[in-house]
């Protein structure tokens, strides 16, 4: 799993594979509560890339440079649930000064991240499977498009189910999850790729 | 103080009236990923049930130190040092359990329902009573976790807690085991759970 093409592998597994919503279920919550619309979807796809791959480069580096040379892995949770929650208020205040359009688009879902399992999640896996720093930064952006990619995905069809007649007792979640199985089971065609 | 507390009421509330899964519809991520088998969904459980336990006795006892602004990150820590306390045990004295819970484990800390409880009811309430709330919303998740794997195990893969129901003949549908299954019996056990509800208030309207 070196070079270009070990690259490209953790790549394509975190995108589609290993898909962080659909077969690791990190990041649920997000997943159904900002998918009512495709725009407010994409908004949150884009701010969790944005931190995801700041957070798994950061944490990499906390690991790596603090925690295992004074040897209090054991913090790793608290160190790194600090990090991320840190990260995010900084990347809000640095966004709001220097990019405010960007800002605005993502704004609202900027502090519902630091909540998500998903950037919290990609940070120890990537420690868990002993990737180098450029392997983690790929799939921390990878896992990230993969959040993005099946959340607006999801989007859409919620929004065709808000026009459709459902039976009283499945409407809202209930739907919303049966409808997010079937998903699963489309991107279970993917597994045999990697 | 204000009124005495019932510690039944309390408990009732945290396991039916606002169970964490179906009610509120709270900490999906380990709900869904951890309830292949009901040993590990009561392994999950109980994990949390201890971190939620232990940060609302904590954050209750602190509530009247924590300023307001600094509140969440607070909790975090608090929350955070729970959970690897459960980590270290869980490695120490059921190695099994920690390696099939894996990365979830540490995912507690994010896990929405035990941040929810800390801001809605502990940081409000005294030790006595948030202590029993975390034990009854604890136990909602717990007992939540294992009517989903129960069902997960047993149409799945035709097992319950490990052991063979139906003999070698049995073929499970292998898609409850798989991700998709997941997905699938959480939202038909919730839609029943609505439906129930629904005959319940029409017959209450008749």
């Amino acid at each position: 799993m070196d070079g270009f093409s070990g690259i490209l592998l953790i790549l394509l597994s975190s995108i589609l594979v290993n898909n962080f919503i659909l077969s690791r279920f990190l990041g649920i919550c997000p997943f159904l509560g900002v998918s009512k619309k495709v725009e407010t979807a994409l908004g949150m796809g884009f701010a969790v890339t944005f931190v995801m791959a700041l957070a798994s480069v950061i944490t990499y580096l906390v690991q790596y440079y603090i925690l295992v040379p004074l040897g209090i892995e054991y913090l790793q949770t608290i160190a790194f649930i600090l990090v991320i929650a840190a990260l995010v208020q900084l990347v809000e205040m640095a966004l709001q000064k220097m990019v405010p359009a960007l800002y605005k688009a993502l704004g609202v879902y900027l502090p519902l991240i630091t909540t998500n399992c998903a950037v919290l999640g990609v940070a120890i896996l990537n420690i868990n499977e002993h990737y180098n720093l450029l392997q983690t930064l790929v799939n921390g952006i990878g896992g990230a498009l993969g959040f993005t990619l099946a959340i607006v995905l999801f989007a859409g069809i919620r929004e065709r189910l808000e026009l459709s007649n459902i039976p009283e007792p499945l409407k809202g979640f209930p739907i919303a999850l049966i409808s997010a199985g079937l998903m699963a089971i489309a991107f279970l065609g993917f597994s045999g790729l990697v | 103080m204000k009124n005495k507390v019932k510690p039944m009421a309390v408990l009732k509330n945290g396991m039916f009236t606002e169970n964490p899964t179906f009610r509120l519809v709270l900490g999906m991520c380990p709900t869904l990923a951890v309830t292949t088998a009901a040993f590990n969904a009561i392994g999950m459980g109980l994990a949390a049930t201890f971190v939620l336990v232990g940060s609302n006795a904590v954050i209750s006892l602190l509530r009247n130190f924590i300023p307001s602004k600094v509140r969440i990150p607070a909790y975090v820590v608090i929350i955070a040092a729970f959970v690897t306390i459960v980590q270290m045990l869980l490695k120490a004295f059921v190695p099994a359990l920690n390696e099939s819970l894996g990365l979830f484990i540490p995912l507690i800390v994010v896990n929405c329902i035990i941040l929810a409880r800390a801001e809605a009811y502990a940081s409000k309430n005294g030790v006595f009573a948030s202590l029993l709330d975390g034990v009854g919303i604890g136990l909602g998740f717990t007992g939540a976790m294992l009517i989903i794997s129960t069902i997960r195990e047993v149409v799945g893969k035709g097992q319950f807690f490990g052991m063979s129901l139906f003999g070698d003949g049995f073929q499970g549908m292998a898609i409850l085991g798989l991700a998709p299954g997941g997905f699938i019996t959480l939202g038909l056990v919730l839609g029943l759970i609505n439906f129930i509800g629904l005959k319940r208030k029409k017959k209450g309207a008749q």
